[in-house]
Formats: C-alpha cells, sequence, structure tokens
C-alpha cells in the first residue's frame, strides 16, 4: 500500500530525512521509532503530502503523492503529532466537516459519524465544543476524524501521547484490530507500545533508518538477548557466580543484584540458552540453592534502542 | 467547487460561533452611521446621492477589513489544523478559495444590512439607484482586494496581531497611492505620468470612478487583479512554507 523510496528532506541546511525507504503492506502494523527530532514526523508528513519531500519517491495504493496527490489522499486517514482540531467547532461539527471533506453525504456521513463517535467512545461530549474539552477528549476526537471514511491506509503520529493509561490501552487495540484490514504507520517513543502493537518496527535516528525488523528481530539484537538469569532468596554472591562460571558452555557471568541475589549467565556465541538454562537449573538444584526463579532474557527493545540511538550521538560528541 | 462549498461553509460557521463576525458587523455599521450622518452630514448637504456615506469605505475597511480577514491562515497555523486541511483531499487552491468567499462573504453580510440608508434617501427625495448600486458594488469589491491582502499577510505568520498590522500598512498603501493630498505632493516632483501610473495601483482611484456611477469593467478588472494576486501569492506563501 505504502511504497516510500530514498526519501530525503532539508529545511535549508539541515537534513531533517536523509534517504528513508520502507514499504508498508496491508494487514501491517509498522512501528516508527526514534528520539526527539529524528525525523519521524517529518517522514510522516512526507507521506500524508503535507510537505513535498526534496528528493525521492512515495506512492500510496499506487498513486504517486507527488505527481498525483488527491487520489493518494483520499486513501489516508492522518492524525498529526498533537493531534490539532478546530477549537470553535463541536465535536458533531469537526467531524460532520471532516467526513464531507472526505466526500461522505447523506446518510452514510451520518453513519460514519455515529460510527467513529461509537469507536472512539464520543457520545459524551459531542455537543461540546472541542476548546472545553480535555487533552484525552481532543486527541479522541482527531483520532475519529483520522479514520472516519474507513481509510486504507492510517498514519498516527503519537497516537496515545497524552492519553491516560486506559485510553492509551483502548488505543492500541483499536490499533491492532484495525491493523488486520489496513496498513498502517504509527510513530511512538512508547517501547512497550511496539510490543504491543507493531508488527514489524523502525528505528530512526538523525534522518536514517538504523535499524528495522519484527519486535522480537530487534529485541534479539539486546545484549542479554539469550543470557539465563537465575533468583536466589539468598546466598554468596561471588560463590554461586564463580560456580555458575564453571558450568559448560557460559561466556561470563554478572551478578545483577545482591539482595535478592541475581546472577546472570551469557552463553557463548555457539551455545543455545534453553540448554544453558537446564543445566542452570540442575546446578542450583544439586547445590541446594534456595531458587526463587529461573528465566531465558528475551531481550529488552529499550536497550536496543540506547544502545543504536545514543552510539551514535556519542561518536558524533567525541568528533574534534 | 463542492469542497470549496464545505470550506466556506465551515468558516462562516467559525466566523459567527466567535464574536468575530457580530463585532465586526456592528462596529462596521455604526462607524459608517457615525461618518455619514455626523461628520459628512447626510441630512445637511441637501443632496439624495449616498456619496457621503461611500466616501468612508476605503478607511473603515482599512482597519476593519484585515480585523476580519487576518485569523484566516494564521490561525490555522496557530492551531496546527493547516496540517489536517491540507492533508485532506483537496487542492490548496480550494481551501484558498473556500477561506477567502467566507470572510467576503461576512463583509457583504455588513453591507447589505446598511440597506436603511438606502430607504432614508430614496424616502427623502429620488436618488439615482443605479448610482447607488454601483456605489456596493464597488465597495464589496474593494473589501475584497482589502481581504485577498489580508489573506496573504495572514498566511505569513501564526501571530494574528502581526498579520493584522502588515496588512494594515499593505493597504493604506493601496490607498495612499492615489489619495488626493499624496498624489497632489507627488506631483511636485515627479513626472505627472509617474503620478498616474502609482494612481492607477490605488483602490482610491478605481473605487472612486464607480462611486460615480461609472461602472467601466477595467475598475471591476483591477479588484479582481489584486484578489488574484494575492491569493495567487498565498499559495506560493503557502507552499513555500510546507516546503521548509
Amino acid at each position: 500500500m505504502i511504497q516510500v523510496r530514498d526519501l530525503k528532506k532539508n529545511f535549508g541546511p539541515k537534513v531533517a530525512v536523509n534517504g528513508v525507504t520502507f514499504t508498508v503492506e496491508r494487514g501491517e502494523v509498522l512501528g516508527f521509532l526514534g528520539p526527539n527530532g529524528a525525523g519521524k514526523s517529518t517522514t510522516m508528513r512526507m507521506v500524508t503530502g503535507f510537505i513535498p519531500p526534496t528528493e525521492g519517491s512515495i506512492t500510496v495504493g499506487g498513486h504517486d503523492m507527488v505527481e498525483n496527490p488527491i487520489p493518494a489522499k483520499r486513501l489516508i486517514g492522518y492524525l498529526p503529532e498533537n493531534a490539532p482540531s478546530y477549537a470553535d467547532m463541536t465535536v458533531a461539527g469537526f467531524l460532520d466537516f471532516c467526513a464531507e471533506m472526505r466526500g461522505l453525504t447523506g446518510d452514510g456521513r451520518k453513519r460514519a459519524v455515529g460510527r467513529v463517535v461509537e469507536m472512539c467512545f464520543l457520545e459524551g461530549v459531542l455537543h461540546q465544543s472541542v476548546e472545553t474539552l480535555s487533552k484525552g477528549y481532543r486527541h479522541r476526537t482527531c483520532f475519529a476524524q483520522s479514520i472516519i471514511h474507513d481509510p486504507d491506509v492510517l498514519i498516527l503520529d503519537e497516537p496515545t501521547d497524552g492519553l491516560d493509561p486506559n485510553q492509551k490501552h483502548e488505543v492500541r487495540t483499536l490499533i491492532r484490530r484495525m491493523g488486520e484490514k489496513k496498513a498502517i504507520i504509527f510513530s511512538t517513543h512508547i517501547l512497550e507500545e511496539v510490543d504491543a502493537v507493531c508488527s514489524r518496527a523502525i528505528i530512526i535516528d538523525r534522518g536514517s533508518i538504523v535499524a528495522s525488523g519484527t519486535p522480537r528481530d530487534l529485541k534479539m539484537r539486546s545484549e542479554q538477548a539469550g543470557a539465563v538469569t537465575l533468583r536466589l532468596v539468598d546466598g554468596n554472591g561471588s560463590e554461586i557466580a564463580a560456580k555458575v562460571r564453571q558450568v559448560a558452555g557460559v561466556d561470563r557471568v554478572s551478578i545483577v543484584s545482591e539482595r535478592p541475589l541475581a546472577v546472570r549467565a551469557f552463553p557463548r556465541a555457539n551455545a543455545g540458552s534453553d540448554d544453558l538454562a537446564r543445566a542452570l537449573g540442575e546446578l542450583a538444584f544439586k547445590e541446594r540453592w534456595p531458587l526463587q526463579g529461573l528465566q531465558v532474557e528475551e531481550g529488552r527493545l529499550d536497550e536496543v534502542f540506547r544502545r543504536i540511538t545514543l552510539s551514535d550521538t556519542k561518536k558524533e560528541a567525541s568528533q574534534p | 467547487m463542492n469542497n470549496i462549498l464545505t470550506i466556506t461553509k465551515r468558516e462562516l460557521r467559525g466566523y459567527f460561533s466567535s464574536p468575530v463576525a457580530f463585532v465586526f458587523i456592528v462596529i462596521f455599521l455604526l462607524l459608517s452611521g457615525f461618518f455619514t450622518f455626523m461628520v459628512a452630514g447626510l441630512f445637511q448637504r441637501g443632496e439624495a446621492s449616498l456619496q457621503a456615506f461611500f466616501t468612508w469605505h476605503p478607511w473603515l475597511y482599512l482597519f476593519l477589513v484585515p480585523a476580519v480577514g487576518m485569523r484566516m491562515w494564521s490561525e490555522e497555523r496557530r492551531l496546527g489544523t493547516i496540517e489536517l486541511l491540507l492533508t485532506m483531499p483537496i487542492t490548496p487552491w480550494q481551501a484558498i478559495v473556500g477561506k477567502f468567499l467566507a470572510s467576503w462573504a461576512v463583509v457583504a453580510l455588513a453591507l447589505v444590512l446598511t440597506f436603511p440608508v438606502v430607504l432614508t434617501v430614496n424616502y427623502l427625495g429620488s436618488p439615482d439607484n443605479g448610482v447607488i448600486l454601483g456605489g456596493y458594488i464597488g465597495s464589496l469589491f474593494m473589501a475584497g482586494a482589502y481581504l485577498a491582502v489580508t489573506a496573504m499577510t495572514s498566511a505569513m505568520t501564526r501571530n494574528q496581531v502581526v498579520s493584522f498590522i502588515v496588512a494594515v500598512v499593505l493597504s493604506l498603501f493601496l490607498i495612499l497611492a492615489g489619495f488626493p493630498p499624496v498624489t497632489n505632493m507627488l506631483v511636485s516632483w515627479a513626472n505627472p505620468w509617474l503620478v498616474d501610473g502609482i494612481a492607477s495601483f490605488s483602490v482610491m482611484t478605481h473605487f472612486e470612478s464607480i462611486q460615480k456611477g461609472v461602472l467601466d469593467s477595467r475598475d471591476i478588472l483591477y479588484f479582481l487583479s489584486v484578489i488574484g494576486f494575492c491569493l495567487f501569492t498565498t499559495s506560493i506563501i503557502i507552499r513555500t512554507h510546507r516546503a521548509g
């Protein structure tokens, strides 16, 4: 549905986006990750046709966004950053206006407005003007606007920003459900969201894609992915660590915390973590350690994120 | 066309759900009444025409019209709704025209509401109603020209006050270039053809002749080209702003 090739954007001398390429098919939810100012919003603004790219091509549903923007824009629903809406309108008036702009008329328009009002839980504030609403409601109003024409492509810039935990959960569920039939791009800097919602994620840093893959793939890049953590009620940390180090397949051991004791064993490159976990379990049983838990680490997205995006800034800082 | 109308409708609703339109209409009616009857002395003139009424329009519009139009684009930029508007399946041109027409309609409504003054002169004497109609048409086009200037300045900034002030200054130039005291002063040191050339850029020159009842296509063409030029510039400003 969405094809983006070699996208570049300069604002004067500043390079905001530098050669971004990706595709999103129907049924996919693509998560955009990246530190603030990495170029996420700029990329999304180009995909939605709000700002023209300096270089590169964008096609949505086969229509080129630069050459033929109207049919391309028709396919897209867009929730901009900070969820703007006309402050002086009522929620009903605003949604009606957006539906009309999307070419919906008569009964179809009424039904479309009714549907999104229900989906986004807006019944209670329908006749209130937008400026009197709380941030959460304002956000949902703008979100409702983006899905009012049941678009094939949905582009959401930080859709859960400013929502309370319950609302966040609702929005995530909604995105995941819609992702079955639509092509969705959404940006966030909440990493758990990527896990909860995305089928694929891209990490953008300083205008370029620095990592991409399924959330699972990305987590595998984490240092602790595959490590086995041993938790004990108590015990002598260094003694236990020394014994763990003797186990076959252990590369190195670190003590994560002393009380309660947690010891982490990292497997050698060719050793499987499942075998390591079994061996450690047997060791704990044999030594009669007061075992509390034994866990194979999945890897952590925030660690991957930090390592990928921080290493770059450090590199730059150390340059003369 | 439908898109333009949708935008126009929304803008009109915006004008009337906030005090902007009411304040403009009331103040316009009060001031034009005050100047027509108290300052120009419509009754004392003893002539059945609305000369005393229309003379003030270029000056009244100078402050009131930019006040109507200043929010046209600056508010969209401040709220960020410009991002919604321009990612809808419409062309920027449709948005520009739709917004412009809405604000023009507000001014037109204010002009229509001055009908009691027409009734008054018709009751007191027998004026040439063709001339009066011409005056109204000229006044409406002049307001359109000011509004187009304001549309342009409001696209330049997210600050309504800046947009208002720049619009007033540009409109003042449009007036002064053909204002007799200024042209008389220019004549003393510049070529008459140059002065005429500058004056032909002024709304005064063109409004004056329409007001006299001469509905010349060149004058209408002048106002239309000011509107067209300013709206075109608006579209360029919006595009450059988006392009960064």
